[in-house]
Order: structure tokens, then sequence, then C-alpha cells
């Protein structure tokens, strides 16, 4: 009689999913509550900062050119006497944008690369493997570089170079992902049961392999932040008068002597947004896989 | 051990010949008539008929990379079409510029950090442990141009006490032997010369530091606490032995492995690293020399430029794979 209400009670107590677990897990980390609340923070800022800000993007009062800091300019002036506080707000829209597309890009693509050479394995396997170990041959700036340097500078390119070289990472993650999955005995149920091998792609491997993909996605948008304000950075990124961070510290290099401030904030923008997402991957990583804890 | 390392060899023959075909795609892969985008609109048909025939984008494109590769192996990397020098002349004083740069960099990383990292596993928990480890954190996150105009603008404008650019006294400039500025002045023993060569380095040098000094802390902290915690650890502090040589004699030793691994890949990512620094100090490396290079479209120098720095880049991946076995005895390849 005891037994069967003790079994009662423990149907009727809902056993957490897995994703309420990794919150759970998550929320126990401070340093990755910070890191989210600066993500967030930026997010907010994308979102609905440009409507709140003082002034526009490209305002130019000429007579106004680089005033340091003040109450009508807290970050204040650059050479054509724009608001510095507004593009940078106006910047974290242009950033936020480039790191999670070129993310999301790599991420899908690498992750079918990695999930067809994970699954299929032999020839598929070695032909895309060895194009990852090529791509991973360069270092990765340098082949954003040489992307760029062929189709040209723009916001747009840089983009497309940053998904370019950040699919290897993606796709080597996946493809050992699913090399230990597909022997788990569910996979073997499943083939047993006639299940085609798109649906056991699909609906099996994919699902179980995404852990690891969100903790490095997150971690790769702080790289493909600081890679993009790179490329901004050398000129190679967002063109003028875009205010991408990376573009405007390339601005600022010529008045360091007199007008330090067109340089501090930008890089004190680009440093926070990717500070909260290295701290923010480094909560998800402990949350999400366990065993790579340290 | 000398099979093992054969066989990484011959593993890195198909990577290698790929990454020759990714960089020979380079002027391929430029929409429209590369012979024409590298020489603008206002050139000449000759010229343009010319350049087509040097660069041999007349012919099949198999017979083309057949081409480019029998010539690297001659040693051929193409004719820099700014200054019409072989590449391969010209490039050495840049190539070693920035292998002196990404050596005093990675040697100023491994000192603070590892040390850095042991203290902080020493003493966990105290002050310096938190804010040795805050400051990793930040410095894993920075944009290390934007490090740099900070160094210039607090060390060179605010305090000037350190050069901005450059990586030596353009008034009095270093004899080149082997062009590492810091060899060639204590070769000709000018002691003075081998001072402004260390000023100008500490700016790059330091900002080129950070993220892998951040990176080598984290990890020589992390794998030291695990070691630290281990038997034989305390057997040595049981028996008496003094704390310092318990830390640098004996858990250093097993704790320095996983830490060996991450400096072989911070010397890869150096590299990628160097060409921004470069372009904020003036640094006259192969990084500055590729991103001139851009600016003036001279592809042979992009081609050959990113094609010596990724071959070394793999040669250092390699060397880092092995070296591994000599530190750890325990690790066998099949």
């Amino acid at each position: 009689m005891a037994e069967a209400i003790d079994n009662k009670k423990a149907q009727s107590e809902k056993v957490p999913g897995p994703w309420v677990e990794a919150w759970r897990g998550f929320r126990k980390s401070k340093i990755a509550l910070v890191g989210m609340g600066i993500v967030l923070f930026f997010i907010a800022m994308a979102i609905v900062g440009p409507f709140l800000v003082p002034e526009g993007i490209n305002d130019q009062k000429l007579g106004e050119r680089l005033l340091p800091p003040s109450a009508e300019y807290w970050f204040g002036t650059d050479d054509f006497g724009r608001d510095i506080l507004s593009r940078i707000v106006y910047g974290a829209r242009i950033s936020l944008t480039v790191g999670f597309l070129a993310v999301i890009a790599s991420a899908v693509i690498g992750s079918i690369l990695g999930i067809l050479a994970g699954y299929y394995g032999r020839w598929v396997d070695t032909i895309i493997s060895r194009i990852f170990d090529i791509m991973l041959a360069f270092p990765s700036i340098l082949l954003a570089i040489a992307v760029v340097a062929v189709l040209g500078p723009s916001l747009r390119n840089a983009l497309i170079a940053i998904a370019i070289i950040n699919v290897p990472n993606f796709g080597r993650l996946i493809r050992s992902k699913v090399l230990s999955i597909k022997e788990d005995e569910y996979i073997t149920a499943a083939r047993a049961i006639g299940m085609k091998n798109a649906r056991i792609l699909f609906s099996h491997i994919l699902p179980n392999s995404m852990a690891p993909v969100i903790v490095q996605g997150t971690l790769a948008v702080a790289t493909a932040i600081i890679e993009a304000a790179a490329l901004g950075f050398l000129g190679l990124g967002a063109q003028a008068p875009a205010p991408e961070w990376g573009k405007m510290l390339a601005d600022a290099r010529t008045y360091l002597t007199t007008a330090p401030w067109t340089m501090i904030f930008p890089g004190l923008a680009i440093m926070l947004t990717v500070l909260g997402f290295n701290l923010m991957g480094d909560g998800l990583r402990d949350a999400l896989d366990p065993r790579m804890k340290s | 051990m000398l099979n093992y390392a054969g066989r990484r060899l011959l593993q890195l023959i198909p990577v290698l010949l790929g990454m020759t075909f990714i960089v020979f795609l380079i002027i391929r892969a430029i929409p429209g008539d590369p012979a024409q985008v590298i020489l603008g609109q206002q050139a000449t048909e000759d010229a343009v008929r010319a350049l087509r025939e040097q660069l041999g984008l007349d012919d099949p494109w198999y017979i083309q990379y057949f081409e480019y590769l029998t010539g690297l192996f001659t040693g051929d990397l193409g004719e820099s079409l700014r200054t019409s020098t072989p590449v391969a002349d010209e490039i050495w004083p840049y190539l070693a510029a920035t292998i002196e740069l990404s050596v005093f960099a990675i040697i100023i990383a491994i000192i603070v950090g590892v040390n850095a990292g042991i203290i902080s596993a020493w003493f966990q928990n105290s002050w310096f442990d938190y804010t040795a480890m805050v400051l990793a954190l930040v410095g894993v996150s920075m944009p290390i141009f934007w490090l740099g105009l900070m160094n210039q603008w607090i060390f060179s404008i605010e305090l000037g006490v350190l050069p901005t650019t450059g990586r030596e006294n353009v008034r009095d400039p270093v004899d080149p032997i082997t062009h590492f500025y810091v060899i060639d002045t204590i070769i000709q023993g000018n002691f003075d010369q081998l001072a402004v060569v260390f000023r100008h380095l500490i700016l790059p040098g330091t900002a080129l530091a950070t993220i892998p000094m951040a990176i080598i802390a984290r990890m020589t902290r992390s794998s030291m606490l695990e070691v630290m915690r281990s038997d034989y650890i305390r057997t040595a502090r049981a028996k008496g032995m003094k704390m310092f040589l318990v830390v640098y004699k004996h858990a250093l030793k097993n704790a320095i492995i996983p830490v060996l691994t991450i400096i072989g890949l911070q010397m890869g990512l150096l590299l990628g690293g160097a060409i921004l620094t470069e372009t904020i100090f003036g640094w006259p490396g192969i990084g500055r020399y590729i991103y001139d290079a851009i600016g003036f479209r001279d592809y042979p120098v992009i081609q050959s430029g990113i094609l010596v720095v990724a071959f070394i880049f793999v040669m250092i991946n390699l060397f880092v794979d092995l070296l591994y076995s000599f530190v750890d005895p325990r690790i066998k390849y099949d």
C-alpha cells in the first residue's frame, strides 16, 4: 500500500527536462550570469538603443569636432563632430548581427558536413575531414583576410569570410559527437525497425549532438565579433560611414594624441561584448556538458 | 617515435597540397578578369594581356596549378607586381621581423602566464588568485588591436617612455645580418642598439602576448590544481619538503604537459595576431607585408605571404605534437 503511494508521488513529481536542468546548472555560476547580463544588455542596446540615443549616427557638426566627454556628449565626439555614444549604440547592431549571422551560417554548414562525415564515414568522411584539416592549417584571421582580399572589402564579405573560417570548428565537433552517438543502442534500434537514414540523422542524431554546438556557438560569437572588428580595423570590413566598432577604432588612430576618447570607447564596447559571450559560453559549457567541467 | 614522426610528415603532404591549392585559387577566384582587376580600369589592353600571360591565366587551370606547384618546388614564389622583385628575395626581412616579435611575445606569455597560473593554484582562492583570474578572463576577450592602441596612448604618448612604432631608431639603423635585430646587434657587440631594439619590442610584444598569456595562466592553474591533489605531492609535503620545491620541482613537471599543448596552439595563433599588431605598431613584418600588398592588389605577394605563414603554422603544430612525447614519455604513439 505504502509502496503504491510512493509510486504515485514519484509520478506526480515532474522530472526536469534536460534544458531545465541545464538552466539550473547555469544559474549556479555567478560569472556566467554576469556574462549573460552583459550579453542581454548589448542585445537590448542593439534593438532599442538607436531609438533612445540623442544624435543620429551621421549627424555631422563640424563646429563640434573632437570634443572630449561631457554632459552633452558622454563619450565625446569624433573628427566629424559625430556623437560617439550614438555611434557605439548603433554599432552594437552591426557587430551583433555579424556575430550571430556568421556563427549561425557556419554552425549550419559545419553541422551538415560534420553529420555527413560522421554518419556515412569512409570516403565522405575522408574528403570532408581533409578539407577541414586544410582550412585549419591556416591561421583563421589570415584565411579571412584572403577571402576578403578576393571578394573585395565590405561588411557583407567580412561576414562571409568569418562564416567560412568557422565552418571546420563546428564540423569537427559534430563529427566526433556523431561518431560516438551512432554506436548507441537507440540508433541501432532505430535502424533495426527500418528507420530511414535521413530520419535517424535529423530526429535522433542531430538533437542529441546540439549541446556542444550551443556551447561552441556562444564562444564563436565572441570570436566572430573580434574578427569582424579586426577586419573593419584593417579596412577590410565595414566601410565609412558605417559606425562599426573596428572601423571607428581605425579612424581614431589619427587622433590618438589629441582625442584618445575616440579610441577608448569603441574598444571598450568590443571588449565588453566579447567578455560577455565568453563568460556565458564558459557557464553554458559547465551546465550543458558536465564532462568538460574543470 | 621516429615511425610516428615519419607518418605525421606523410600525412602533412595532402594538407600542404591542399594549402597550395587554396592559395592558388586566390587569383583565380577574383570575379571578372583578374588581370584587369589587378591593373585597374585605365590599363591598356597590352598591359592586361601581358599580365595575363605572366600569371598564366590563359592556360587550363590544372596546367596553371601544376606550373605553380613546380615553381614552388624550385623556390619560385612569384614576382611582386609593385616592386618587380621576386617575392622569395624580398620576403626574409619581413619574416624575420615577425618571428622575432612572436618569439619575444611567447616568451613573455610563458614566463608571466605559467608563473601566474602556478601562484594562483598554490594560493587558491587568495586575492592574488582572484585578481589573476579576472585579469585572465578580461585578457582572453581583449581585442589586441585596441590593447595595442591603448599601450601606444599610455606608454608612448602620455608617459613618453617607449617608442610608438617601428623596430629600430631610423636615424641609427641596425646593420642587418640575420635580420633578427636582437641577434644582429649582439653579434656586432652594439649594446646601445640592442637596448633600442628591446625598447621597440616591448609594446607590440606585450600586446601580442596578452591573449596567450591569459590562456596559459588559466590552463596552468587548472592543471596545477589537479596535480597538487595527487598522492605523490602529499608524500613530498609529508616528508617536510619545502613548498616551493614541491610546487616547482614535482608538481610542475606533471602539470606542464597540457600547458604545452596550449602553448603550441598559441604559437600558431600568434602569427595571426601578429598581422594586427604589426599594422598598429608599424612593425615591418610579414603581416604588414601582406596587408600592404592587399592595398596595392599585389596578388603574388598576397598569395605567397599567406602560403609562407600557413606553412610555418603547420610546421609549428607538427613540432609541438612531436615535442609531447619527449616531455611525457607516457604518451604512446601506435
